[in-house]
């Protein structure tokens, strides 16, 4: 017959357990190197630039991953309880999976208000921020606006300029180093944006159809009008009425681009293609999505060398 | 805002000049300073010119138009503080200029950096509301199920409480009333790596145990949890739980789980006195097989009084249950195509010990042990169907030898993410506690689930 003290002890038992493992486990090291987490590669791809050495970056998401719904795998609360800062998208474009992530890092350091958490939205120029009444009717609306903010290069800057500051605050001896690279970031992205815009000038005004409106941001900076989207609401599924209204307008407008982003079937986007005579084009929304594409220029240079190739493969 | 605060002296300024001057002064002298306040006018009329053709400038940039690439963008708007407005308005002019005017331009809202807050926010917890429908039809004798119910309406209240913690609540409205399924604070900056929650809570108990209704991946609940961890609430009591990662080869992840409850969860835990405490331990061990797959285990004990001796020549407080589980999670989800397919296996097993009085009038004391186990699979075939399956097997806690059988055939259709159809086929081969006899069901089970306002995530 078993002790009705046995319930106690063992509580004290499991605790004490737990206690000692925090005592002989070894904490967060004091590594030299700041350790950066961000939600995705884009904002990664960013924290290098302006940390270079001096910190170790790391991304949740990767780039042919649907930002939106990424796993809250424990596997990442391993990385996330070493991080000294992290970095996400914000406009709660991860709402669905980095909350419990953040909060069972058990890294004080990181959670949402301390010093260690940057919302890159912050700094960026935000579009289509609804107005108005905002419900689900409307689909998957994200009523702070639209998170997709990265696909401009003026934003990328700004966001590099604040990421500048924040590594700056934290590591007040290194803020000449990170300055220095911010003003190199600064010159050679003006650089590439002069070149990407001269590209796209051609192309100007040209009307295209998007998946998801992942672009607006993309779609401002180089001229580019965005008339129609495969998803009849944000991430609502294609539907055939949605999918026969989509190619009646591109017929009637002569719209000849549909841009997919690579985590989203090319069914639907082909089938309307194959009867409006556009052609689909996979363009890249983040670093990473494909192998060559391993910085924030790659990007841009990845996503406009498509685009031009279907604009005059569609002319 | 320099540039704005600059126009609105020169107009001061101007305004200043051309009102009329008292006392009036002598002549000679009123000729030198008017002579000289001409100069000046002069000087800012060219200078609000100046600006107004560098305003007019800024306003072309933020057409849609495509930027010159002699155009310096960057420079222009990259150096904007979070929160400075990004492009005045355009039709705002209150000085008029030797310059020409430029032409009407529409208006345009400001556009500050950073995204909109809600004002209806500020402050308030995310509230939302999860409506779970159920509809049953076909023959179970044994548990039988109302024909069409408002299964449960979970309101759920998230916040972030202060810089050292956050809070959930969820709140349970069924047909027999209210239920606070859970209302916990979870302390996420405590030393050492620790998490702490306090408050009531579903117990890390093996896998199924720690799922709300509305994230289950079937209707109804394995058979296991019906007839050995407390049914559809399962181990969910006031208590306090503290966790923390241990250290672990490489690439894996463990996590041990601590908890301590005051001893009351539906039928399994039972608290005759204030002591009568029960606990929870949880150790899960996890790891990436690579970056689709991944597999997850996890062993709990739990243990505490139950009501099995009340009444009876023995003490009661002798009366003890202890729960052992294991589970075994194998997930698949290929990260370029997430939203249209996925596959998970999960297993888990419950062995039940619980002190009883034997059955018969002898009423002897004795420890039943009971085994019980599910096994599910699930496959995602699209952005909107989900197959899936369930195997049951289990014992009851109070005769290990009756055993019941079950298979559930499951359809899930998503319209979107905030509402879900499911169908599932159940099929039982159930005893009857009371009896002994066995008898077969088979039953058609339907539910609509629908999500009001912002439920946050749960936990992997």
């Amino acid at each position: 017959m078993r002790n009705a003290n046995l319930s106690s002890r063992l509580t004290a038992v499991l605790t004490a357990a737990i206690l000692l493992c925090s005592l002989i486990a070894p904490s967060a090291l004091a590594d030299s190197k700041l350790q950066i987490m961000t939600a995705t590669t884009d904002l990664a791809a960013l924290a290098q630039e302006i940390g270079g050495e001096k910190v170790d970056v790391d991304s949740i998401a990767r780039g042919y991953q649907d930002p939106h719904f990424v796993e809250a795998k424990p596997s990442f609360l391993l990385k996330l309880r070493k991080a000294d800062l992290l970095v996400v998208v914000g406009l709660e474009l991860e709402i669905g999976w980095l909350p419990p992530l953040i909060t069972q890092s058990t890294n004080p350091r990181i959670q949402v208000g301390a010093p260690g958490y940057f919302d890159a939205s912050r700094f960026a120029k935000i579009l289509e921020i609804p107005t108005g009444a905002v419900t689900r009717a409307e689909g998957d609306v994200h009523p702070q606006g639209n998170p997709h903010y990265w696909l401009d290069p003026e934003n990328g800057l700004r966001i590099a300029k604040g990421i500048r500051d924040k590594l700056s605050e934290m590591r007040p001896g290194d803020a000449s180093y990170f300055a220095q690279r911010y003003d190199s970031f600064e010159q050679r992205l003006k650089q590439a944006d002069q070149k990407w815009l001269a590209e796209m000038k051609p192309y100007s005004g040209r009307k295209i159809v998007t998946y998801h409106r992942s672009w607006p941001n993309f779609a401002d900076h180089f001229g580019l009008n965005v008339v129609g989207y495969v998803e009849p609401r944000p991430g609502i599924p294609p539907s055939p009425q949605h999918t026969v209204e989509l190619i009646g307008m591109m017929k009637r407008d002569g719209v000849k681009i549909i841009a997919v982003e690579p985590y989203f079937d090319l069914k639907t986007p082909n089938a309307v293609a194959r009867d409006t005579g556009a052609q689909v084009v996979v363009l890249m929304p983040s670093v990473g999505g494909e192998k060559e594409i391993t910085d924030y220029f790659k990007l841009f240079d990845y996503d406009i060398a498509k685009l031009k190739q279907a604009f005059d493969a569609t002319k | 805002m320099k540039r704005t605060a600059f126009l609105f002296a020169a107009i001061l300024l101007s305004a200043a000049v051309s009102a009329p001057q008292s006392p009036p002064s002598p002549a000679g002298s009123d000729d030198a300073r008017i002579k000289a306040l001409e100069a000046q006018v002069r000087s800012l009329a060219e200078e609000v010119a100046l600006l107004r053709a560098d305003l007019n400038a800024m306003h072309q940039l933020k057409t849609p138009q495509p930027r010159s690439s002699a155009d310096p963008v960057l420079l222009a708007s990259s150096h904007l503080e979070p929160g400075v407005v990004a492009s005045p308005d355009p039709s705002f002019s209150l000085v008029s200029s030797p310059a020409p005017a430029p032409a009407p331009q529409p208006a345009q809202a400001p556009q500050a950096l950073g995204g909109a807050t809600s004002n209806a926010k500020l402050l308030n917890p995310d509230i939302s509301l999860i409506g779970d429908f159920i509809g049953v039809a076909g023959h179970n004798s044994v548990s039988p199920s109302p024909s069409l119910q408002l299964h449960e309406s979970e309101v759920g209240f998230q916040a972030i409480i202060d810089p050292y913690a956050r809070a959930d609540v969820f709140l349970s409205f069924g047909e027999e009333g209210v239920n606070v399924e859970e209302g916990y604070i979870t302390f996420t900056s405590l030393p050492a790596g620790l998490l702490m929650k306090v408050g009531k809570m579903r117990a890390e108990f093996g896998k199924v145990n720690t799922i709300h209704n509305h994230a289950l991946p079937f209707i109804d609940r394995p058979l296991v949890t019906n007839n050995l961890a407390g049914g559809e609430d399962g181990i969910d009591d006031a208590g306090i739980s503290i966790s923390r990662f241990l250290p672990a080869p490489k690439d894996w992840f463990l996590q041990a789980t601590a908890q301590v409850y005051r001893g009351d969860s539906d039928d399994v835990f039972h608290a005759l006195e204030s002591q009568d405490l029960s606990v929870v331990g949880h150790l899960r061990a996890y790891r990436d097989l690579g970056e689709n797959t991944n597999i997850d285990l996890g062993f709990s004990y739990a243990r505490g009084h139950n009501a099995a001796g009340v009444g009876s020549t023995y003490n009661p407080q002798d009366f003890i249950t202890s729960l052992y589980d294991v589970d075994a999670t194998l997930r698949w989800k290929p990260l370029r195509r997430a939203i249209y397919h996925s596959f998970l296996f999960r297993n888990e097993f419950i062995w039940s010990l619980r002190d009883q009085l034997s059955a018969g009038t002898a009423g002897n004391f004795e420890t039943q042990h009971a085994f019980g186990m599910y096994s599910n699979a699930e496959y995602r075939l699209n952005r909107r169907w989900t197959l899936g399956a369930r195997f049951d097997r289990s014992g009851h806690a109070n005769n290990g030898n009756l055993i019941d059988t079950g298979f559930s055939g499951i359809v899930t259709y998503w319209p979107s993410e905030f509402s879900q159809i499911r169908g599932q086929y159940r099929f039982g081969h159930l005893a009857d506690p009371v009896t002994g006899q066995y008898s077969y069901a088979n039953e058609f089970l339907f539910q609509f689930l629908f999500v009001m306002g912002a439920h946050g995530a749960h936990p992997f």
